[in-house]
């Protein structure tokens, strides 16, 4: 098993060069059924490994496969190399699974006989799987790698995807814009990540992350500052490409991209990535107790500052991107307080029910003809059903509704760990409920603005069995996966998934009863207040959003708390202002200088070229003494 | 002419005297004008140079000194015959042979 | 007799080449040059190299001034030929920077008590040196005469097809050398 590790992240990336190169040369569906028999694949050889891995229990619970060495330069080495646990099991698995389902919603979705702007004669559709290839087999490195460089890579390689798929349609300089804001801003996060790996391969004289964790377990002593320096610049790193407080602003804007890439990149796995990493080098956060509390900040006022930003988003898609902030943030507490299978188990269900979300909100923009406008759609519960089951499945999951859906399985797990846990607190548990009740709020606010209500206009069309099935099969899983609890149906099996992550806080669930009830009350008093401003008492609610109160701090929660302008006023402003200010150019005042300084004296100099033979005659002469005079004075 | 051990002539004074002849050339090829002494002036210059040559290979009584001369003015020679023909050139071209007025090849 | 057998014609031949350089007229100067070479060939002979004096008449004072005649004489028409020589504020710059040549050899020889004697040099021992290690000099000095040859007849052969005044002859080459 351990000889086929490399499979997974290689058939997407055969996926990848072989729509390079002859993209262009297949005619109608068939870059499509390259794209997705390259991830199925994937997929097909990630349920094997998994299957192996989970069959005979191996040696540390740990698979190792390396294929090659990087490179050797100053006492380190990194490798090519792969390396098989728990989480990276259970993270190959989800991503591989989501990945498969999205590129055949793709088939359809991106489809040059849709309405939606390709570029073109339609030769974005290899172009599209092409990139989504290449972004499925980054991550897939990303996950496996068994050092921190070779993370790294995949790291970036995610990042470019992210890029290139956000600007897909690069007519419109607005979906630029967004693409090179994404990347300006996760590139903030990735330098805090490479000056921390700097730390880690200079303090600890090794990328590989278990070795790594070893060094540092003996080198590093707790709370000592080498080990905080690169915990926090680790983090930081995270920060950037989750959407985490405080890069969170490029999701929103990301959204410009496609519904499969939102759904794919934005929402299921690359957003997620912070997660892993912080997951993956948990033994090095260990030995920084104060950046894990940072940690769980973070996640603590991501999660509120998002939920609440959602809850008055009119774009369908910037709604769940706000959603999906909130819910990495839950992730991202969740590790904070030492909960790490809960983080995961999270990002599982987070996974399956947010990717159902997009799609089902991609085949209502695809019927509406692009609208993403939520306040004019309405009624499309009749003209739609499988994208309202699909969305309401996934609303229900992600609202956390109480012992149906695995969206409540999942959160629970971490709000009892914000309770129970040594590094908890009830403050943070108190948080944690509100961000479920606004959660609810809006995730059914958005239900009940788009399918209920009045609708307009007559039949529309229906998505196809390319994308009605994933919709169906993410459905299943939304509700399925919540009893995969140790204490649930499949105990043994999670128990043999997260092994590898240290005892933390795994939900034993010994609160209260208040602790119990909670998150279900709260879940259901967010639908039901939902049901009330926008079905039964829609003037109450325009009452309150009217005032001027209410309109101020509508306003503020749409701009998502400011962020975007404060960035703008503290560094975006003054670099422009400085860019003004240096239009010419001082530091290549130097540069120019030494042009300046080479015309003018070869004008100097061209002036002894007289044409007078006898003032060359001359100069040799004059040589001549000077030579003659050094010789007899020195 | 009879050798033998009547002639001890400081070898400075023998360097010297080539030296000053050298010197007299240089001056002639910067201050005059006229082509023709330039290079009547060149030939004083390598004679000297020639010279120099064989008065140090004196010293140490070696043929080697006349040798070189014997290339110095093979060299003389042939830069001579070119010489002058260029100068005819220059005077065909220029209708004078001041030197001060070939300098087309200036800047 | 002792050293004044050198510093004689060393004198004459100083003397002469100053004339030399500072004469107006062009065939005077070339007068003076064949003395100050004569000169010099007799410091040649009195220092015991008679081969070197007598290649020296014979190819310096002998052909190459006889070249320098006959251009003389092709140029000789006319009055641009004949102008009145560099006016004695000419002499000011190379006069310095003589002097001061002048003063670091001396100062360079100075010193030493080297003696320069008249023991001979044959002929034949200076044959000898040519014909061994200096052989390839020789093919050398060969190849660089013929190299004059040609470039010598080719400036002339054109000079000559163009009729200008006087070029009624090629330029021709020496015939001394080895």
């Amino acid at each position: 098993m351990a000889d086929l590790l490399w499979l997974i992240p290689a058939l997407p990336l055969a996926g990848f060069l072989a729509l390079l190169l002859f993209g262009r040369r297949l005619a109608g569906r068939v870059p499509a059924l390259v794209g997705c028999l390259s991830v199925g694949l994937s997929m097909a050889a990630s349920f094997a490994a998994a299957a192996a891995f989970l069959g005979v229990a191996p040696p540390g619970r740990a698979v190792r496969k390396t294929i090659c060495l990087w490179f050797e330069a100053g006492g380190l080495a990194p490798s090519f190399g792969f390396y098989l646990d728990g989480i990276s099991i259970l993270m190959v698995v989800v991503i591989t699974v989501v990945a498969f389902l999205i590129h055949v919603y793709s088939a359809d979705f991106m489809a040059a006989d849709s309405s939606l702007p390709l570029t073109g004669d339609g030769e974005g559709y290899s172009r599209f799987f092409a990139y989504m290839n290449l972004f499925v087999g980054s991550m897939l490195v990303l996950v496996l790698a068994d050092n921190l460089l070779l993370l790294y890579l995949g790291w970036e390689g995610v990042g470019l995807c992210s890029y290139l798929l956000i600007g897909f349609w690069y007519k419109d300089p607005a979906n630029g814009r967004a693409a090179v804001k994404a990347f300006v801003v996760t590139r903030v996060g990735d330098a805090s990540l490479a000056v921390g790996l700097f730390i880690i391969a200079w303090g600890l004289g090794t990328f590989d992350i278990q070795e790594a964790a070893a060094r540092a377990a003996r080198l590093w002593p707790e709370g000592s500052a080498i080990a905080i320096a690169a915990a926090a610049l680790l983090l930081g790193g995270a920060v950037g490409k989750s959407a985490q407080l405080p890069l969170q602003t490029w999701l929103p804007d990301a959204m410009a991209g496609p519904t499969p890439v939102s759904a794919l990149i934005h929402a299921a796995t690359m957003v997620t990535a912070g997660v892993y990493l912080v997951g993956r080098t948990h033994a090095l956060f260990a030995l920084a107790p104060p950046v894990l509390t940072v940690v769980a900040a973070v996640g603590a006022a991501t999660f509120l500052i998002a939920g609440a930003s959602a809850l008055v988003q009119r774009d369908i898609k910037r709604i769940l991107a706000y959603s999906t902030m909130s819910q990495v943030g839950y992730m991202f507490c969740a590790l904070g307080v030492g909960a790490w299978s809960a983080a995961f188990f999270h990002f599982m269900t987070h996974a399956f029910f947010k990717a159902l979300l997009f799609m089902s909100a991609g085949v209502v923009i695809k019927a509406l003809d692009n609208e993403h406008d939520i306040f004019k759609m309405g009624g499309l519960r009749t003209r739609l059903p499988s994208a309202y089951r699909g969305f309401l499945v996934g609303a229900a999951s992600l609202a956390a509704l109480p012992y149906l859906t695995a969206g409540f399985y999942s959160k629970e797990m971490i709000l009892d760990a914000l309770l129970t846990s040594p590094a908890g607190s009830p403050w943070l548990w108190a948080a944690g409920l509100l961000g479920a009740f606004l959660t609810a709020l809006y995730a059914f606010r958005a239900v009940f603005v788009v399918f209920f209500g009045e609708g307009r206009g007559g039949a529309l069309r229906q998505p196809s069995p390319l994308m009605g099935a994933p919709l169906f099969i993410l459905s299943i899983f939304a509700i399925a996966t919540g009893w995969l609890l140790p204490n649930g149906l499949a105990g043994p099996f999670l128990a043999g998934l997260f092994g590898a992550l240290p005892a933390g806080a795994q939900g034993a669930g010994t609160t209260g009863p208040l602790a119990a009830l909670a998150p279900p009350v709260v879940a259901i008093a967010g639908v039901v207040l939902a049901g009330l401003f926008y079905l039964a008492l829609p003037r109450t609610r325009r009452a309150l959003t009217g005032s001027a109160a209410g309109a101020a701090v509508h306003r503020f929660l749409f701009t998502g708390w400011g962020f975007d302008g404060l960035y703008a006023s503290l560094f975006v402003t003054p670099f422009v202002r400085l860019a003004k200010v240096n239009r010419s150019d001082i530091i290549d005042a130097p540069y120019r200088a030494i042009g300046l300084i080479a015309e003018f004296s070869s004008r100097g100099l061209s002036l002894t070229q007289s044409g007078k033979v006898r003032w060359y005659a001359a100069a040799v002469a004059i040589g001549g003494a000077v030579f003659l005079g050094l010789a007899v004075l020195l | 002419m009879t050798g033998g051990g009547l002639l001890h002539v400081p070898f400075e004074h023998a360097m010297m005297f080539a030296g000053v002849l050298l010197l007299l050339g240089l001056a002639g090829v910067i201050a005059r004008r006229d082509a023709i002494f330039i290079l009547l002036s060149l030939e004083v210059m390598l004679n000297a140079a020639g010279l120099a040559f064989v008065l140090a290979a004196a010293r140490f009584a070696a043929p080697d000194g006349q040798v070189m001369f014997l290339f110095v003015l093979a060299v003389a020679a042939a830069e001579v015959s070119i010489g002058l023909a260029l100068v005819l050139w220059l005077y065909h071209y220029k209708r004078t042979i001041d030197i001060d007025k070939a300098r087309d090849m200036r800047g | 007799m002792g050293n004044y057998a050198f510093y004689i014609p060393a004198a004459v031949a100083i003397a002469a080449t100053f004339m030399v350089v500072t004469s107006r007229s062009a065939i005077h100067a070339l007068l003076y040059l064949v003395v100050s070479l004569l000169a010099a060939a007799v410091v040649l002979l009195v220092f015991g190299a008679p081969f070197a004096a007598a290649m020296e008449v014979i190819i310096y004072a002998g052909a190459i001034m006889v070249l320098f005649v006959f251009v003389i004489m092709i140029l000789g028409r006319g009055p641009h030929v004949r102008r009145p020589g560099p006016p004695p504020a000419a002499w000011i710059g190379p006069g310095i920077l003589t002097a001061i040549l002048a003063a670091e050899l001396g100062w360079l020889e100075a010193g030493g008590g080297a003696v320069v004697g008249s023991a001979q040099v044959s002929p034949a021992a200076v044959g000898a040196s040519l014909m061994g290690p200096y052989l390839l000099g020789v093919e050398l000095a060969s190849v660089l005469l013929l190299a004059g040859l040609v470039g010598a007849f080719h400036l002339g052969y054109r000079l000559g097809a163009k009729g200008t005044p006087g070029a009624t002859d090629k330029a021709q080459k020496d015939g001394g050398g080895p």
